[in-house]
């Protein structure tokens, strides 16, 4: 075989190049052989057709996001957009990392692996920046859910998000699932980790000092997942489905297990001077990003790769997507110890090169070089793109639709069909069918998890410090106004780590849109971008990163536009946790915040109706501060037993929760229209139960929160608004429609705990 | 008094069993698979996760790594050896109980909280409940459905070495609602479910599994 060398390619210019089907445009291989002064060699083009490519280079969304690094800078964070993930101070010395990525094509060609190694590769950039991984979070979108290829997706990608955490021993303590016509070809995973570590043990990816050794470590090299940022992540799905397989990664948690244990040892060690995990891109965007950050020059012996696959060309060996691999910069001294550290774990790790003079990134292969390039345009300058954007041709047409119009229950026993459909439908029914495929309880520091508001872990067990996390991202709001929507979304992720009694700090995302190249799906990314923006600047919180998915349409359809939210805030004592539930009978039931007559987008109309038109609700990120504070301050006075964030389905939803978590009743009035207040979806609110109204009031007054009081908890029944819900028909209703869609052989009703056998303390 | 957890590659429970013997009143002592040394404990703990990936079948890797041969030497000797989940897989595969662990009969992994009934208290780690106590604690596995010949269950329940039955719902489809067994003389105890997730009201559904732990101290002092 004949090897494509630096001195072959300046040799032969006009060699055709499969640019094109690796995904570059005509513009952007012009410029590679300008930056290059030659035509590139076949290592070269794979390298910058992968860096290059939207998933890596965030080429059409880069001038977007800059609103976020424009925010006001704030003192909790420590390391901010850019790196593998930004760290947040939380107190005691301690720093926390955490961030969510999509793995949205893969895992809609292969369910199973595309979602466990999403879940592996945000595992890899949490333990990148030197924390201990300890807990996942997945939000999930799926079509129809009685369509015939959810059933093929969906129980793939939940075993695929359990199989990989699960065996990795990291707890997953939340994440959402909802269903939409619009993801039916598009299904969208987004895998959150959080780890965390002490302030002197951050680690960055960086290369840097001359002659530090470069070290590949993890599993062998092999030909999966080949230009799957490029071809896969990077395009739209044409009419023909899912025909990529090749391009989609194959897991092996086990391996990963033994990585992070090894990789927290050599950081506990100091045998690590930079560190970049291997993801999207693999080697080509190790190497790059690790020499771009650092004083430039790197070597690389492409021969020295272990490979699974003794046949792959290095241009492969650069692409390839290979799971569970790790690249660490390391001090020539300190080889022999990083090495004898992964024999302990049974780790592969090899020498394959060093840190360099100048400021050329080079790799050789059978002693002649194949690539010689300025490693920044590859990792750092590549493309950028001010597309075209434009407001939504229907988006006046769909804001005018409004569901004022749409036929309202007007009996006590059609109000109860409605609650019944709302809260049986697959968005609003009990998700234990997928959460029960995760363990909740490794590590032994989950203090809430799903179904509760928010994650909550606790990071010290002499402190009780811990974090609250919730992951948030409604797509009928956003699809009605982007801008509003991801300030709702943004409101609702915080509202809920505030409902547990946590302190919200800091903010991620994931950016779920259609394809870049269609101006109205630009004008959606953008407006959602800037509403993330002034809201966050509004509730005075940072943006810590994020990740952003474009091309999630199949043909000419794309998804509503979803950007998913993550909040995530401290308590400075999780034994002061609040949760959802309610234990106990005779709590005085309380709504704090104001109901408005807010349908558009909600999950009445939705279901109901199949409607989705009108505004969404109102957002006053004012408001959802003064209710955050009040929060937080009720729970360190231990002043509430339950508090649950009203948010799709509204009231009807969350008084079916918080009533099914113990099996405890309640006996409430609505007032006059107790249809909006059952089913508005008005932002700003949240239920709380408690012992003593009278403190709750005053403080909510002096708060500048509305205070509404319902009624008291009790009893075997809701009993609401001239209905008399009994707790065992709506737990009927809630729980069979999950089991009934994706059962599978068996499914016995799960064990209820009966109210008051859950000790609390 | 020193137990013994046991860490393979892959276990993931090791810090909450250690955490479990700590909140008990004993001390901790990490072991390593690979070196032939019990570090002189009184007890040993084979947690939960996913030995050597689950790779060939559940357990089998590990019940062949270096400190399985002198864990089972010590538990001929009278040890008290706790399996929980793949602990109880890799006791099973290394001969010191019967029976064998296999996929759940649903296909699934499956974590909820589960009521238990002890039926035997009287084991080195189960003297601190009473006979026929129902206790509440996780179960969480995939491959967790307790299997053996009918004749072999037959000897089991006669010889009264059924320790823990699932009650209202068995999560995995294990053969007569068997959720955990215990050795011919009470010393090696093996379970699915997870006692070391339930000994603090902040984390667990209960306390229910301290009992475990505190048993087996007061079995280390009266041997």
């Amino acid at each position: 075989m004949s090897i494509d060398t630096v001195e072959n390619a300046a040799r032969t210019p006009d060699d055709e190049q499969p640019w094109a089907e690796l995904g570059l445009k005509p513009d952007e291989y012009a410029r590679i052989r300008d930056i290059l002064g030659r035509r590139p060699t076949t290592a070269e083009l794979a390298m910058y057709s992968v860096m290059w490519s939207e998933h890596c280079s965030y080429k059409s969304s880069k001038v977007h996001l800059r609103r976020f690094g424009d925010l006001p800078k704030s003192d909790a964070l420590l390391v901010g957009i850019g790196e593998n993930a930004g760290v947040v101070d939380v107190g005691d010395g301690l720093a926390v990392t955490f961030k969510v990525e999509s793995h949205n094509h893969p895992s809609y060609v292969e369910p199973y692996q595309g979602a466990a190694t999403g879940v592996g590769g945000i595992v890899r950039d949490i333990l990148t920046m030197g924390a201990r991984p300890i807990a996942v979070m997945d939000s999930l979108r799926f079509g129809r859910a009685d369509a015939p290829d959810t059933a093929r997706v969906l129980p793939g990608v939940v075993a695929g998000v359990g199989g990989y955490g699960n065996c990795l021993g990291l707890p997953n303590v939340g994440g959402e699932l909802l269903f939409d016509d619009c993801y039916a070809g598009n299904p969208l995973v987004n895998a959150l980790c959080v780890g965390v570590m002490k302030h002197e043990d951050v680690h960055l990816a960086k290369a840097e000092g001359v002659g530090n050794k470069v070290i590949l470590f993890g599993a062998r090299t092999g030909g999966d997942g080949i230009g799957g940022v490029s071809v896969l992540a990077s395009e739209t799905f044409d009419a023909e489905g899912p025909a990529k397989r090749p391009a989609v990664q194959v897991g092996d948690p086990f391996t990963e297990k033994l990585l992070i244990e090894a990789c927290l040892e050599l950081f506990q060690q100091d045998l690590v001077t930079g560190i970049q995990d291997l993801g999207g891109a693999g080697l080509s965007c190790a190497t790059s990003e690790l020499a771009s950050a650092g004083t430039g020059g790197m070597h690389v012996d492409l021969d020295a790769v272990p490979l699974r696959d003794s046949t792959l060309t290095p241009a492969e060996i650069l692409m390839s997507e290979s799971q569970e691999r790790m690249c660490a910069i390391v001090e020539p001294g300190k080889v022999a110890e990083f090495l004898a550290v992964c024999r302990k774990w049974d780790v592969l790790a090899t020498v394959i090169g060093e840190v360099t003079d100048g400021d050329r990134l080079t790799v050789d292969w059978h002693g002649e070089r194949i690539v010689d390039v300025p490693p920044r345009t590859v990792a750092h300058e590549g493309p950028v793109y001010e597309r075209p954007m434009a407001r939504p041709q229907d988006l006046d047409a769909l804001q005018a639709d409004d569901p004022a119009r749409l036929p309202r229950p007007t009996t006590p026993a059609e109000l109860q069909a409605h609650w019944l459909a709302v809260v049986s439908s697959p968005d609003g029914a009990d998700k234990s069918w997928v959460t029960e495929q995760y363990d909740r309880y490794v590590r032994g520091n989950t203090v809430l998890a799903q179904p509760e508001d928010a994650g909550v872990v606790r990071l010290d067990e002499e402190s009780n410090r811990g974090i609250a996390l919730s992951l948030d991202g409604n797509a009928r709001f956003a699809r009605l106004d982007p801008y509003t929507g991801a300030k709702l979304n943004l409101a609702e992720a915080y509202r809920n780590v505030a409902a547990t009694g946590a302190k919200p700090l800091a903010v991620t995302n994931c950016l779920n849109f259609g394809s870049p190249e269609n101006p109205e799906v630009m004008w959606q990314f953008a407006e959602a971008v800037r509403g993330l923006a002034d809201g966050c600047r509004e509730l005075g919180l940072p943006v810590t990163g994020g990740n952003v998915s474009l091309y999630n349409q199949t043909g000419d359809v794309a998804i509503n536009p979803t950007p998913v939210i993550g909040v995530l805030g401290v308590h400075d004592d999780v034994r002061t946790r609040v949760p959802a539930g309610w234990r106990t009978a005779g709590e005085t039931v309380l709504l704090l915040g104001e109901t408005k007559a807010e349908l558009g987008g909600s999950a009445w109309a939705s279901v109901v109706h199949g409607h989705l038109g009108g505004r969404p609700p109102a957002v006053d990120l004012a408001a959802e501060r003064a209710l955050a504070d009040l929060l937080t301050a009720l729970a360190g006075q231990g002043l509430v037993g339950s508090a649950h964030d009203l948010a799709d389905g509204g009231l009807a939803q969350a008084l079916t929760e918080s009533a099914l978590r113990y099996g405890v009743g309640a006996r409430l009035a609505l007032g006059d229209d107790p249809f909006t207040a059952l089913f508005s979806e008005s932002a700003g609110r949240v239920l709380v139960t408690t012992s003593d109204p009278g403190a709750v009031k005053t403080a909510a007054q002096w708060g500048g929160v509305p205070v509404t009081e319902l009624g008291t908890t009790g009893g075997d029944a809701l009993e609401v608004a001239g209905l008399t819900l009994p707790l065992a028909e709506l737990r009927a209703a809630w729980s069979a429609t999950l089991p009934a869609l994706f059962g599978g052989p068996e499914h016995s009703t799960p064990l209820t705990v009966p109210a008051g056998t859950v000790p609390t303390s | 008094m020193r137990i013994g957890v046991i860490t393979f590659p892959g276990s993931l429970d090791d810090v909450d069993a250690a955490r479990a013997v700590r909140l008990a009143g004993g001390e901790p002592v990490a072991l390593w698979h690979a070196d032939h040394d019990l570090k002189d404990v009184d007890a040993v703990v084979l947690p939960g996760g996913f030995s050597y990936g689950d790779y060939l079948r559940a357990g089998a890797i590990a019940a062949r790594s270096p400190l399985m041969q002198d864990v089972v030497t010590a538990a001929h000797g009278g040890m008290p050896v706790l399996g929980i989940c793949n602990g109880f897989q890799v006791l099973c595969e290394a001969g010191l109980l019967p029976g064998a662990l296999t996929r759940n009969s649903h296909l699934h992994f499956r974590n909820r909280d589960q009521l238990l009934r002890v039926e035997r208290a009287d084991t080195a780690w189960t003297s601190d409940y009473a006979d026929g106590q129902e206790i509440l604690i996780p179960v969480k596995n995939g491959e967790g459905r307790y299997v053996a010949a009918d004749a072999g269950l037959d000897r089991l329940e006669g010889e009264g070495r059924v320790v823990f039955r699932y009650v209202g719902g068995n999560p995995n489809g294990s053969s007569r609602d068997i959720a955990g067994v215990t050795s011919e003389n009470g010393r090696v105890v093996g379970l699915m479910p997870h006692p070391e997730h339930a000994v603090e009201d902040l984390t667990g559904p209960s306390t229910d599994g301290l009992g475990f732990f505190t048993s087996v101290l007061k079995a280390v002092v009266a041997a």
